[in-house]
Parts: structure tokens; C-alpha cells; sequence
């Protein structure tokens, strides 16, 4: 009987102790935010901070009177990267105490593919912001789709402009050999199409490497790389603890840092904090600056915890992966005030935020205006485009913080759109879809 | 007092040997499908149907899949997942190749496929035993991810490996894959499949073939003396454990969550059907539905149930809460009835029998 109520006692302490709110009744005119995000499970440490960055800015944004009146609400529901659990999630949440959401952040590729038919069907909005299914940047087939401010696959013609700024020009990537190291799930496979196409137009020789989930195991794939293959440079496309162990085994074969590129979901301090000193001058894409140096970093920590810098870096405050979702969150409510430019100030749809998505033109002065000068460059989408024309910027890891170390890389789009044209149009056949005109 | 057969004569042997003897049992199924035909589809939501309902009836189909081999016929299998994959990407092949076929002849076809690569990688089960074949099914699970990770033909060459299933009707209008599909014509339609899966799994097991199966299981020594072909009886349990695991893979891919890549089939796919026979009972039908009930519909329900309260906790919090009731509940059952779920549903029964005036 004892030990009866001291486990009563324990449970309601654990319950007490993490925050017990009683769920505030839904008002009159409110924009309802679904939120799939991981705060459990392997890939929890990148998951946390782009969902803290996320709900730091929506609170932000409700203190500042919300978007033009309009308050924000939102309900997480985890995901733990899981895509049969993702999409349990999303049709958990989707509607709640009868408001539909109207734009959903799916936080994975695989949950993107399984979302994009439902979510369609819905009149609900993916933005699947750097990630999801490439193709889906063709708003003719996609409508319901947003992939700004740039795809794996403009990343991995970046990522290929910056290794030939690196050997002296793209002529000189000839005869080079890149290898990428990837997770072994839709995520991961999304850019070797971009890499062999890219590997063709510039006679360099791309060898790919998969890594299973979650990617503790990776001793053969790097002694391949850094005793057989020795590649000239090693892009990586990899996701939670599998990025460290990357970085700890390249360091083990010697393979040099500085010739080891991540993409921006293997950009953040999750992944070169934990190999310590190994890990000083490894670089990765990015499409903002990392830093904490702008106005809206200040705003937050000042409005939302009222300047206590401890207690906001523990909320992962200015962290790569923070600021992501802060960025997230900028971008969707960016475009519901253009949504709302046309269909009054009131709470917004599906349909509605597309069109706010579509005609959106974030420029630098823009970005400036809400607080995040010098941050991010630009975002403008249209009917069609829906990936929009971002350029990109690689980082270094200098042991303590994340520098920009190139100028802006503008993708080559002329290269990737005809190839999501090709592959939106074999989606479009496959599913039996007439894609819509655009003006 | 209620659940007692006195008074029910059998006067035939046909009757004698129904599945359901008993008039109570027989009302309770009729109770049963009545629920199932008529009261979730009208009063279930949508969320309901078609987050719950749908994949625990998928999953349910793919542990009777495993019972059959495993509780069955006594061979350990870890290759479940990888033979759901072999559904899916068949079906998914199948549809795509020749678009005008019909969907359900698609997935009983995959459902053929699966069950061929299934008699492949049980031919080892005729030399190896227990934990060793368990290995020697792992690796059909590995290769089967494997081949379909690699080879690009089997995903149409798709950029990142992701099949997603194209839009099909039964008849008509009435479609069950593609966005115009409602989640209540999905309902329907893998209810009445799984239903009818169930039925035969239920009459296979009872038949001689079921027998031979129970008596390789039980010792398969003993069983070739008396007569039962040892290659047979195991291979044909495979044959029909891996139909069954692919027809479950393909409406997991085409109707539960309509675009898979082969990372949703993986090992922890196996491992969870296997919890879910072995919680529900090895050897019993009725064990493969309340052991995915329990291990699929279980979490979500304690992960849904603060926000059905009203209760704003936060989500990393419920989720590891959802974690250690699992396990304990795991463990709880595990102790107080090694034999599964479907083992207290018996007991239940027999002391039902008694009531109120037991010995």
C-alpha cells in the first residue's frame, strides 16, 4: 500500500513538474498551426531545436499582437522521424476543435511523400522547407506544395560550384573525384540523380556511399572512402547521430575536414560538437547565416526570456537548427500576411496561404524589416516555381561556432528545373494528374 | 449461466465441427461483425478509420501471416518485414506495368510472388531450427531491402526509392488507393479482405494441413514417423505465411499510407509483428488481432490521451511516458500469461463457463 501511493506521489510530481496546463478555449478568430515534430527518438537532438526555434517564433509573433490581429495556435504531436507515425500524426491533427490547419511542416522526407497526396486532398499546404520531394517545386503539378527556399537538389549544384571555386574553377573539377556519403532512406537518396548528372556535365567521378539508419556503423564505408577511393572531397547527406559518426570516422581515416562538405540538415553543432577537436574545420551548406547576431535573435531573447541568455540557450536559442525553425516560422507567416493582403485580415486557408506562398518576394530589405538583417538573402516564389531562387552559402565549424566562409552561391537552376519538370511530369502520369496552367 | 452449451444439440457432423460451436460465440462474432460492417463505418470519424483502423487491420493481417508460421508450424521468423516489402514492391510493379488490372487481383498476385520468395527462403528450414533459422530469415529480410534499395527498376527508377500507389478503383468509382479514395471505401474494403483472410487462415489451420503444420511444430521428429512430409508441411506453411505478409504489405503501402520507400519494412517491422504474436498468442487467429491491437493501437491511444482530457503536456514528455508504459505493460502480460493475450481470452471463457458456481 506503501509503495502504492509513493508511485502515485512520483507520477503526479513527474506530471506536475513538467508543466500541467489545463488547454486554453479556442477564441474567435485564430490561425491554427499543426506541428509534426520529433522530440523523441534517434534523430530528437535535431529535432528539438528547429521545434523550439519554430514555436519560439509563433509566440514571438502572438506577443507581438499576432499577424495583423490574427492570434496564433498550435498543437505538436511526435513524430520521432517515423513516416507511418508521421502520418498517424498529421490526420490526428489536422483539424482541431473544428479549424483545419492551413500549412503543415512534415520535418522529414519520407512523411513528405506520404503527406503530399493526403495533404492535397485536404486543402492543406506542405512547406517542406530544404527538404521533401524535389519535384513537388513544380507548382503546376504540385499546387499544395512549397519547397523554398532551395531543394537537395539546387543544394547539390551548389555544394558542386563551391568544390570548383575550391579546385580553381569548374573546368578543373575533371579527372576529380567526389564521393557522397549518404543516410540510406528516401531523404538521403534524393541528390544522386543531381550528383551523376553533375558528375557527367564536369567529367569528375562520383562514387556513393549508403549508410543504414541510424548510421552508428560506418567504419567500412570510411576506410572505402579514405584508404581505397580517396576522394578529393566527401559531401554528405546524413541526419541525427549518424553526421558525428561521420565526422569521427573521416577523422580516423585522416580524410581532411575541410574537404568534407554536409548538407544543411548535417550543419548544425549536434553534429561536430560530440567529436570534439576532430570535427574544427569541417563545412556544410547552408541557406542563412548561422549566428545569433541578428535583431529577431535579440527580440526573442528579450520578449521570451526576458534576457535570461542561459535559459534561451538551453532552449537551443541561435543554434543552426533554432534558427531554422525560427526561419520556417518567418517564411509561412510572411506568407500569410500576403495571403491576408488580399483576403482581408482574418485567419487564412490552404488555398489562401498558397497564394500568399506564391506571391511572396521576401528581399534582403524585407528580411531586414522583420528583424533578421544580413541573415538570410531572398525568397521570391510564383505559380509555377515553387523552390524559388535562393542562393546558398557554405559554413565552417571553427571549433566553437559556425562562420560563413564562402560568398552566396546562386544554385544552377537551369540545370535541375528541366529535371523536375521530367520527373514532376512522370508523377503527374503515374497518378493521372493534368497539371494546372500557370500564367 | 449464459455462456453454456447445454441444450444445443448437434445432429449432424458438419455442425459438430463449425468453427463456432457454441450459440453464444456464433452471436458474438455475428456482434462482432456487425460492429465492424455497420457501427465504425457509420459512426467512426474519419481519423478513426483510417489512422487506427486501417493499419491495425493491415498489421493483424500480417501477424496471422506470422502465427501461421510461427505459431503454427514452429518455425521462427524474422523475415516478416522483408516479405511485406516483396508485397509492396510487387504490387506496386503489377500496377504500374498493367494499369488496366484489377487492384484486388494485384494484391492477391503479390500476394503469390510473396509467397514464392517465401518457399525460397524457407528451403534453409529444412536443415536448420530455431534461433538458427531465425538468423537464416533475417537475411531474407536484409537481401529483400537490399535488392529493393538498389535495384532502381523496382521503384520505376524513382529519384529517392519511394513507390507511392497510383490511383485504382474495384469497380467503377469506388476507388481504395489515390487521393479520391475516401478512408471509409478504404475501411470497408481491407476490412472485408482481412476478414475474409482471417476466415481462411482459421479453416487452413483446422484442416489437415493445419494439423501437419501443429505436429511438425509440436515435434517433427514424431511427425515424420507417423507420416507428414516434413519438406512439405514447412514450405507450404512459408508459401502461405509469406501470402499473407504480402497481401499485408501491399494495402500497407497502397491503402494505409499510400507511398512507401523500403525503410518502413525494415527489421523493426519484423520485430514488432513478432512482439504481436507473441504477446497475442502463438497459435491463435483471435491472438493475432489483440496483439495488434495492443501493440499498435495501445501507444497511440496513450499518446492521444492527454490532449482527449485536455491536458496540455508536453509532447517529449508523453512520448517517453508512452515508452515506459509500453515496456511495463509488455512485461505485466508477459508475466501474468506467457501464453499471449488470446491465452486469457480462453481462460476468461472456460471460468465464464463455471459462473457463478465454480467448483
Amino acid at each position: 500500500m506503501k509503495l502504492k501511493k509513493l508511485i502515485l506521489a512520483a507520477v503526479g510530481m513527474a506530471v506536475g513538474i513538467t508543466g500541467l496546463t489545463v488547454a486554453e478555449p479556442v477564441q474567435a478568430d485564430e490561425q491554427y498551426m499543426p506541428l509534426l515534430v520529433y522530440r523523441s527518438g534517434p534523430y530528437a537532438p535535431g529535432g528539438i531545436p528547429y521545434a523550439n526555434g519554430l514555436v519560439d517564433y509563433f509566440k514571438y509573433v502572438n506577443a507581438q499582437g499576432g499577424v495583423n490581429g490574427v492570434k496564433l495556435t498550435w498543437e505538436e504531436c511526435d513524430t520521432g522521424y517515423n513516416t507511418a507515425r508521421g502520418v498517424e500524426c498529421y490526420e490526428r491533427i489536422k483539424i482541431k476543435d473544428g479549424k483545419k490547419g492551413a500549412v503543415v511542416m512534415p520535418l522529414s522526407t519520407g512523411i513528405t511523400y506520404a503527406l503530399i497526396e493526403r495533404a492535397a486532398k485536404d486543402g492543406i499546404v506542405i512547406h517542406s522547407m530544404g527538404y521533401g520531394r524535389t519535384a513537388a517545386s513544380d507548382g503546376t503539378v504540385f499546387p499544395l506544395v512549397f519547397t523554398a527556399p532551395a531543394t537537395y537538389w539546387s543544394q547539390a549544384t551548389a555544394i558542386t560550384k563551391y568544390i570548383g571555386s575550391e579546385v580553381g574553377g569548374m573546368d578543373k573539377l575533371k579527372g576529380k573525384k567526389i564521393s557522397l556519403v549518404y543516410h540510406d532512406s528516401a531523404y538521403g537518396k534524393e541528390p544522386i540523380n543531381t550528383f551523376i548528372a553533375l558528375s557527367k556535365k564536369y567529367g569528375f567521378k562520383f562514387t556513393k556511399h549508403p549508410v543504414a539508419h541510424p548510421g552508428l556503423e560506418q567504419k567500412a564505408t570510411w576506410l572505402t572512402i579514405g584508404r581505397k577511393i580517396r576522394p578529393d572531397y566527401v559531401v554528405m547527406w546524413g541526419w541525427g547521430v549518424m553526421n558525428s559518426t561521420a565526422i569521427k570516422e573521416a577523422a580516423a581515416v585522416k580524410f581532411p575536414m575541410d574537404r568534407f562538405i554536409g548538407n544543411w540538415w548535417a550543419a548544425s553543432e549536434n553534429d561536430t560538437r560530440p567529436p570534439g577537436k576532430a570535427s574544427i574545420g569541417y563545412k556544410a551548406a547552408s541557406f542563412y547565416v548561422p549566428g545569433n547576431f541578428t535583431k529577431l535573435h535579440a527580440d526573442i531573447l528579450k520578449g521570451l526570456y526576458g534576457g535570461d541568455k542561459a535559459a534561451a540557450l538551453k532552449n537551443n536559442w541561435g543554434e543552426v537548427l533554432y534558427n531554422r525553425g525560427m526561419v520556417n516560422g518567418a517564411i509561412i507567416i510572411e506568407a500569410m500576411k500576403v495571403a491576408q493582403k488580399k483576403f482581408g485580415n482574418r485567419s487564412v486557408n490552404g488555398t489562401e496561404i498558397a497564394y500568399g506562398f506564391e506571391n511572396m518576394d521576401m528581399t534582403e530589405e524585407r528580411f531586414a524589416e522583420l528583424g533578421m538583417k544580413d541573415f538570410m538573402k531572398s525568397i521570391k516564389l510564383s505559380c509555377a516555381d515553387h523552390e524559388g531562387t535562393s542562393p546558398l552559402i557554405i559554413t565552417q565549424w571553427d571549433g566553437n561556432t559556425w562562420k560563413p566562409v564562402s560568398d552566396w552561391i546562386m544554385p544552377d537552376h537551369a540545370m535541375v528545373r528541366p529535371m523536375y519538370k521530367e520527373a514532376a511530369m512522370k508523377y503527374a502520369k503515374e497518378k493521372g494528374i493534368t497539371p494546372r496552367k500557370c500564367m | 449461466m449464459f455462456y453454456r452449451e447445454a441444450g444445443q444439440f448437434k445432429t449432424n457432423y458438419a455442425k459438430d465441427q463449425g468453427i463456432f460451436p457454441i450459440l453464444q460465440d456464433r452471436i458474438w462474432i455475428y456482434f462482432v461483425l456487425v460492429v465492424a460492417f455497420v457501427i465504425i463505418p457509420v459512426f467512426g470519424t474519419d481519423y478513426f478509420l483510417g489512422s487506427i483502423m486501417l493499419p491495425f487491420l493491415v498489421l493483424s493481417l500480417a501477424a496471422i501471416g506470422l502465427n501461421i508460421l510461427t505459431g503454427y508450424a514452429g518455425q521462427l521468423s524474422l523475415g516478416t518485414g522483408g516479405f511485406m516489402a516483396c508485397g509492396a514492391f510487387a504490387a506496386y510493379k503489377l500496377s504500374t506495368g498493367f494499369p488496366d488490372m484489377n487492384i484486388i487481383i494485384v494484391f492477391l498476385l503479390s500476394g503469390g510472388i510473396t509467397a514464392f520468395v517465401g518457399v525460397m527462403f524457407g528451403i534453409p528450414s529444412l536443415r536448420i531450427k530455431g534461433f538458427y533459422l531465425a538468423v537464416a530469415t533475417l537475411a531474407a529480410q536484409f537481401f529483400l531491402l537490399w535488392l529493393f534499395n538498389r535495384v532502381p527498376w523496382f521503384t520505376n527508377y524513382s529519384d529517392s526509392g519511394v513507390i507511392s500507389a497510383p490511383p485504382r478503383a474495384i469497380f467503377g468509382d469506388f476507388f481504395i488507393t489515390g487521393p479520391d479514395a475516401t478512408h471509409l471505401s478504404k475501411y470497408l474494403f481491407v476490412v472485408t479482405f482481412v476478414i475474409l483472410f482471417a476466415l481462411a487462415a482459421k479453416n487452413i489451420t483446422r484442416s489437415g494441413t493445419g494439423r501437419n503444420w501443429m505436429a511438425i511444430r509440436d515435434m517433427d521428429i514424431a511427425a515424420e514417423i507417423i507420416g507428414i512430409r516434413a519438406m512439405q508441411t514447412k514450405l507450404s506453411a512459408f508459401a502461405v505465411s509469406s501470402f499473407y505478409c504480402g497481401v499485408a504489405g501491399a494495402l500497407w503501402a497502397f491503402l494505409y499510407s499510400g507511398s512507401v520507400e523500403p525503410l518502413s519494412f525494415d527489421v523493426n517491422r519484423s520485430f514488432q509483428i513478432l512482439f504481436m504474436i507473441i504477446i497475442g498468442g502463438l497459435g491463435s487467429i483471435m491472438g493475432s488481432f489483440l496483439g495488434a491491437a495492443f501493440i499498435m493501437v495501445l501507444p497511440i491511444l496513450i499518446s492521444s490521451l492527454p490532449g482527449m482530457l485536455g491536458l496540455s503536456i508536453p509532447v517529449d514528455v508523453i512520448s517517453h511516458v508512452e515508452f515506459m508504459i509500453m515496456g511495463a505493460l509488455i512485461i505485466f502480460f508477459l508475466i501474468v500469461e506467457p501464453h499471449g493475450l488470446a491465452r486469457l481470452w480462453t481462460v476468461a471463457k472456460e471460468k465464464l463457463r463455471l459462473w457463478p458456481f465454480p467448483h
